[in-house]
């Protein structure tokens, strides 16, 4: 609760504070603080102290697994805003607008964690959606820009119609006409096509959301054009966050029965496997190249979705972690590039050692390598589908996927390290960006090394509750 | 105790490594740090087995059921022996090579050191796939920076090769985790497995886990890596890949394969080893038809590898100890050849033999250390690997689980024939016959190179003549993996 209540109020004060001062440094200054106030406020509620106490009537529900998903999407957040938050100054005028924006997503975000209602779900969805809509169209004057947002909001809001159609669906089946996601399942529903059929239409838009194919021709196109900080913000936080709500939504619901919709999401998730690496490989430009390489490890975290099992549960949030810090780390030495294909990182490990040598760490995370994060997180996928006893073809496949992956980030790595040009940043980054991007690399490799960290006290509350 | 400082002090003195700026003094920093080792190693020799300092095991990642627990045993003692032994020779045989950045070139190098320790003293599986994916990256690095013109491709097949593998290895383990009775990755639950895994998963099992040390030995038809990466590395990495790494394969085979899923090794051991005769054959046949020096040696290598893998698929405790035995040997033997190959290309600027001709009279030196490598390589008695050789011919022989013992056998010897042919053959066209313009200006080798040579010859002799201490060590070892294959019986 803590969490919605100050991210919507500072997303207020953020607008504000565009009229009390021009200064760039003030509003990102305040948009910082607003997220450490938001991170511990968010604290306190895993812990038990809650701002404002207040009948929700089991609209939304604050248990330890969204709690800890609203925690990592917070952190991930301030990571961002503290290695590219001048970036975002570049975007245009309005900055105080994008931390406002940003900080709505948050309260959107807190919602799809924490929900418990069909109702709370659509309402954080879209409460997530509009704001990115208006910042993928943020940098008015390129074309790529606004085509990306339109192209956004179009298909974005067809798929927001197709999870209401699904919502009402559910709510005609479920025998007592409800609308919370633990009283839908029953064994005997009013009407069973309407259920199913309700449930394949929320799984679709839903899968839609974090880009799954074959969901996912927006996804290029929207993260190409818009400005390179934001998409760093939809690739990783929104996305993370929207896998949390996914793996709530099908655990509470239709958990007890998971053998009429497994098969649906073991295909989507080999068909975004599938189709996210192997045009990953094609891509000449990394950003390009990054999109893609999201869409693929969304494929990965919906092997969480089919088997939900606890591990699962951990499973995402540290993946969530993990994907999240590497990728922000990725994109935060791209947006300081001068030329986004791959030529362009030729030799940059000559010219910036700490660029080279961070980003490749957060490359080995992406694709898996042991002693970094992504690893684990890889490796718990894989085991939560393990758990479930089925599939095997489908984690055999993952693997082979993965392995493809390999492919197009060793191929950053090889034009940094192993290539001859003169491939630099922009301007000369600062000891603080690179201090900022240490630090990012030193967690990866802890959550690489000790996944404990994180997950000790996670897979505990899990358990016990 | 020990096999924790067998990893970390390679993995502490790489990681200073880095640091240096000098390439006098990071060579000598490397060459310190891996006598360190070396000494760490053979104190380990002098322990008594069950000794408390031989094994070390504390808490990693308990929700996982992994432990970061590590032990020696006969396998790993002479494998992880090998490793401490190597690393000084090729530091001192290549003492004079010069590299760009050469303090990263060292650092990178003692960290594969300690990957490569890692694999052989793990006794979790989770920490060995830890390991055996550690291994891998600072050598991708080293033959990406360090390597031949077509460094980058190559070095990439190799390394999307074995991350193949490696991944469907990972699957595997996990599998296997899942149905241990206490969730654990430690090896006696996998090993308490060997009865529990019904045969149908074991069918699938093997294989996901064959692949995976199938391609870093690697086994015929999944060798295509190999030669290219040999030639295109820097000879320093290249004794690593092929005197050390490729043994992570067969090490695999024997610890975390054979004993897991009995019953899947013995059914799919003739399909395993039509393979492996296939890649001898096929292997000395090419190798006998190469002009390039570097890429002649890796074809012998995939023969030699073949033969080992034959003979654990044998599974004859003779044939199990040749094994073990011949890992150690064919790591020393192949490092001399490489040290040969390395001085040979340095001093004429070429590895074509036919470009070569009458090295012996201008090294007379090098050609008598070569000539007894030589004949180890292709295993004439009084040199180590004929012991190692007999032993496994004896084993496959010998053998109770195939019906066509006696046509592997043949078909084997017939390779130690055609390895003769090859080996003798580059001897006489490299070594004597008429001096060319490239060798007439060769002057013999220098301290070092004759240092090291010289310890790899006679480590050869020591084993050929007195190979007590080492087949002692192996015994328990090879008895151990039989009796968790035969448990039927």
């Amino acid at each position: 609760m803590n969490a919605i209540l100050i991210s919507a109020i500072w997303g207020i004060v953020m607008m504000f504070s565009g009229i009390f001062t021009q200064r760039k440094a003030g509003i990102r200054n305040v948009a910082i603080v607003g997220l450490l106030l938001l991170l511990a406020g968010n604290y306190l509620d895993m812990t038990g102290y809650h701002l404002l106490v207040m009948d929700v009537h089991k609209m939304l529900f604050f248990d330890t697994f969204g709690l800890l998903g609203n925690s990592i999407a917070i952190a991930s957040t301030l990571l961002l805003v503290l290695l590219s938050g001048r970036d975002m100054e570049k975007v245009g005028h309005n900055l105080a607008e994008y931390y406002a924006l940003v900080f709505f997503t948050l309260c959107g975000i807190t919602l799809v964690t924490t929900f418990n209602s069909l109702l709370m779900l659509f309402l954080g969805i879209e409460i997530v959606s509009i704001p990115l809509y208006i910042l993928t169209g943020s940098d008015k004057r390129n074309l790529k820009s606004n085509e990306a947002a339109l192209k956004y909001f179009l298909m974005g809001s067809f798929s927001t119609g197709l999870m209401l159609l699904g919502i009402a669906f559910l709510y005609g089946a479920s025998p007592t006409g409800s609308f919370n996601i633990d009283d839908i399942w029953s064994a005997q529903p009013a009407v069973e096509p309407l259920l199913l059929a309700g449930i394949l239409l929320l799984l679709v838009s839903i899968a839609f959301k974090v880009s799954a194919a074959p969901f996912h021709f927006w996804t290029p196109d929207v993260y190409d054009g818009a400005p390179t900080v934001f998409t760093s913000f939809m690739a990783t936080i929104v996305k993370v966050s929207i896998f949390v709500g996914f793996l709530r939504l099908f655990d509470e619901a239709f958990g007890s029965n998971p053998g009429q919709w497994q098969i649906f999401v073991a295909i989507i998730a080999a068909a975004t496997l599938f189709i996210g690496n192997i045009t990953a490989v094609f891509q000449q430009s990394v950003k390009r190249m990054l999109a893609y390489s999201s869409i693929a490890q969304a494929g990965f975290m919906l092997l969480a979705v089919l088997s939900l099992s606890g591990v699962a549960k951990e499973g995402i949030i540290l993946y969530a972690a993990a994907y999240s810090i590497a990728t922000i780390g990725v994109f935060a030495v791209l947006i300081r590039m001068k030329d986004y294909t791959f030529e362009g990182f030729n030799g940059l490990a000559r010219q910036q050692p700490v660029l080279a040598a961070t980003c490749t760490i957060f490359l080995l995370s992406l694709a898996g390598i042991p002693l970094t994060g992504g690893f684990f997180a890889k490796y718990y996928m894989l085991a939560s589908v393990v758990s479930t006893g089925k599939f095997m073809w489908l984690v055999i496949f993952a693997v082979l996927c993965a392995a493809v992956s390999a492919y197009y980030y060793f191929r950053v790595i090889q034009a940094m390290y192993f290539k001859e040009g003169d491939g630099t940043t922009e301007v000369a980054p600062s000891a603080g960006f690179k201090g900022m991007l240490v630090l990012l690399a030193v967690l990866v490799l802890v959550l690489g090394i000790f996944p404990q960290s994180l997950l000790g006290q996670l897979s505990r509350l899990i358990y016990t509750w | 105790m020990i096999p924790v400082l067998l990893i970390v002090v390679p993995l502490v003195c790489g990681l200073v490594g880095f640091l240096f700026r000098s390439e006098r003094a990071a060579r000598g920093w490397a060459l310190l740090a891996s006598l360190v080792t070396l000494a760490v190693s053979l104190w380990g020799l002098t322990l008594q087995k069950g000794s408390t300092l031989l094994h070390h095991s504390s808490a990693w990642l308990p929700d996982l059921g992994s432990r970061f627990s590590v032990g020696l045993d006969g396998l790993s003692t002479i494998l992880s022996l090998l490793v401490a032994v190597a690393f000084p020779l090729i530091f001192i045989s290549t003492w004079r090579t010069e590299y760009r950045r050469a303090w990263n070139f060292y650092a990178l190098m003692l960290l594969s050191q300690a990957g490569l320790m890692g694999v052989f003293v793990a006794t979790d599986a989770l920490l060995f796939y830890f390991f055996w994916e550690l291994a891998l990256i600072p050598v991708y690095f080293l033959c990406s920076q360090w390597g031949g013109e077509r460094r980058i491709q190559v070095t990439f097949k190799f390394f999307v090769y074995t991350f193949v593998g490696s991944l469907l290895m990972l699957v595997g383990l996990i599998w296997i985790y899942w149905h241990t009775p206490d969730h654990s990755f430690s090896m006696e639950s996998f090993y308490a497995m060997h009865t529990r895994i019904n045969s149908k998963d074991q069918m699938w099992l093997f294989w996901v886990l064959f692949l995976a040390f199938a391609i870093k030995m690697p086994i015929w038809p999944l060798h295509t890596w190999q030669p290219d990466t040999y030639e295109q590395a820097p000879t320093a990495t290249t004794m690593v890949l092929s005197a050390l790494m490729v043994k992570m394969g067969l090490f695999g085979l024997l610890r975390w394969l054979a004993p897991i899923v009995p019953e899947a090794t013995w059914a799919w051991g003739d399909t395993v080893s039509v393979a492996c005769i296939i890649g001898m054959v096929y292997a000395s046949l090419i190798a006998i038809r190469q002009d390039d020096l570097k890429r002649l040696v890796a074809y012998s290598s995939i023969a030699h590898m073949g033969l080992m893998c034959l003979a654990v698929f044998a599974t004859t405790s003779i044939g199990m100890q040749g094994v073990m035995v011949q890992m150690f040997n064919h790591g020393i033997n192949i490092l001399g050849m490489w040290i040969v190959v390395e001085l040979i290309e340095r001093k004429t600027g070429t590895r074509k033999i036919s470009q070569l001709g009458g090295l012996a009279q201008k090294a007379p030196g090098l050609a008598i250390l070569l000539v007894v490598v030589a004949l180890a390589n292709i295993a004439l008695p009084l040199t180590n690997a004929f012991v190692g050789e007999f032993l496994m011919f004896t084993g496959v022989f010998t053998s109770t689980a195939t019906k066509y013992n006696v046509v592997f056998t043949v078909v084997a010897a017939v390779t130690v024939i055609l390895a003769a042919v090859y080996t003798l053959n580059m001897i006489k066209r490299v070594f004597f016959g008429e001096l060319s313009a490239l060798t007439a200006k060769v002057s013999d080798i220098r301290f070092n190179e004759k240092l090291a040579l010289v310890v790899i010859v006679l480590l050869i002799v020591f084993i050929g003549v007195y190979p007590k201490p080492v087949l002692e060590l192996t015994k328990a070892t090879a008895d151990f993996i039989l009796a968790k294959m035969n448990y039927k019986l």
